[in-house]
């Protein structure tokens, strides 16, 4: 457990550093191109530490904004906040915020950047569709994440890498555009190789963010069954979750990877495969039940 | 002529030896706070317990006033809740409040009126989140119960634990039939 939680500080420095520099090397990369001399790195530097400043401290706040989930009480949600409270107290830790998405596709998922600022967020469905000891697994999955630092670590590759994938189809956009009008120059070679490295990244970063779940994922489930000692309750849960074809309409590419199951459609079919960013759930139930 | 290699060596050992045992006896002071704070979890949990059921109780007289051997075994269960001192008391009188609800909660079944009402619902909804709550805690408090057992039992860290005044503490068992486990309330 404490491999886990200083893997992961390091995994979320790491991926800070990266995206910063991928950033810094874009915005080089584009001076050159755009003939703006070698200083236009210091805007794409700034660009890039506000950008990791503001997703260390505020991705959850981003993340909860971007899937529509709202904060919930105890006088509406008495059932959520006492389940979430026990599990809190199995693990040890301090409750986490609660919120509800209203949404009836059944689906929940933690954020944050540390035990004492953690969330977690549930759909209505959810809450709707499970009994009381399925919603405690699918809690006690979460509260794992969230005590081995797995939250820092998601949530900043869905806000970091989320925004590398939004500028390097900005700019490749840009690029062809003034391809067209004749302005910036074709010759460069360094300016080619520019080019090349803005149409990997996101293909880069796509791939970071498969690596990083699978395993997490089943971890994730075990450390449940353990906080619960009851390891049928998450598996029964990931049945019904898995049974249920309704996609989530908040969720997106650069959140499906934290959510509890993949939250988009496509995770009925070819999906179950080698890109996929969750294990295949018979696997995991498989693995719960031989708890 | 110095102390020589030999008296060298034997200052280094010793200085290693008194550094592990303070860092050992930290280490116990740590768990044992740890000990300590998990029981509070579990003392503010019983203790909300003890005060959702007089309402609880109220909220059945008004629909089944005549069940009073079931009032009166939960309202003694709770007294006894109130008064234990020592964890073993404690596990006990949880025991019987436990059993004592779950009749109550059987005589319930029979007054559709009171299952429907708001009150009543909020309150089950309650009592069983608080019973579950209990139970983690009671889960928290014995794992770490055992953490400090295993660091104060095992030689070599035994003869800190002894010198140190570390003693053993108690677990909070209760009987394992149903308080936690797949119990599904049939409606």
């Amino acid at each position: 457990m404490f491999d886990q939680i200083a893997a992961n500080r390091r995994r979320s420095h790491l991926l800070i550093f990266c995206v910063v520099l991928l950033i810094v090397g874009i915005g080089y990369f584009l001076g050159l191109y755009f003939e703006l001399g070698e200083y236009a790195v210091f805007p794409a530097l700034l660009f890039a530490l506000l950008l990791a400043w503001g997703s260390y401290y505020h991705s959850d706040k981003i993340v909860l904004r971007i899937s529509r989930a709202e904060p919930a009480t105890k006088d509406e949600e008495p059932y959520l906040l006492n389940t979430l409270e026990g599990l809190s107290i199995a693990a040890g830790l301090p409750m986490p915020r609660p919120y509800i998405i209203e949404d009836s596709a059944p689906n929940a998922f933690a954020t944050g950047r540390d035990p004492q600022h953690a969330a977690i967020a549930v759909t209505r469905g959810l809450l709707d569709k499970l009994n009381r000891l399925e919603l405690e697994g699918v809690i006690a999955h979460e509260m794992s994440h969230i005590r081995d630092y797995d939250i820092r670590f998601m949530t900043l590759v869905s806000v970091l890498v989320g925004t590398v994938m939004l500028l390097s189809d900005g700019m490749l956009r840009n690029m062809r555009y003034s391809r067209r009008h004749g302005s910036g120059r074709q010759g460069n070679p360094l300016a080619l190789v520019g080019l090349v490295f803005i149409i990997l990244s996101p293909i880069v970063a796509k791939l970071m963010q498969l690596a990083l779940s699978r395993q997490r994922e089943f971890l994730a489930d075990a450390t449940a069954a353990q906080l619960t000692r009851y390891p049928e309750g998450l598996a029964a849960a990931l049945e019904k979750l898995g049974a249920d074809t309704e996609p989530l309409e908040a969720a997106n590419k650069a959140t499906a990877h934290m959510y509890i199951i993949n939250p988009l459609t496509e995770h009925k079919g070819w999906a179950n495969s080698l890109f996929s960013t969750h294990p295949p759930i018979e696997e995991r139930v498989k693995r719960l039940r031989e708890m | 002529m110095g102390i020589g290699i030999v008296g060298w060596v034997v200052i280094g050992v010793i200085g290693l030896v008194i550094l592990w045992w303070i860092a050992t006896y930290n280490r116990m002071i740590v768990l044992r706070n740890r000990i300590d704070n998990a029981w509070s979890q579990v003392d503010v949990q019983l203790r909300r317990r003890y005060d959702l059921i007089p309402n609880l109780v109220e909220t059945v007289k008004g629909y089944a006033g005549h069940e009073r051997a079931t009032f009166e075994e939960v309202t003694k269960a709770r007294q006894a809740g109130i008064d234990a001192r020592s964890v073993q008391d404690q596990a006990q009188a949880e025991n019987l409040i436990t059993g004592a609800l779950r009749r109550l909660f059987a005589v319930a079944e029979n007054y559709p009126q009171l299952r429907a009402s708001e009150n009543f619902m909020q309150l089950q909804e309650e009592l069983t989140g608080t019973e579950g709550k209990i139970a983690y805690a009671r889960q928290f408090y014995n794992d770490s119960v055992l953490g400090y057992h295993n660091l104060i039992q095992l030689f070599p860290a035994r003869t800190v634990a002894n010198m140190g005044g570390f003693k053993p503490r108690d677990y909070f068992e209760i009987e394992e039939s149903g308080a936690r486990g797949p119990v599904q309330v049939q409606f």
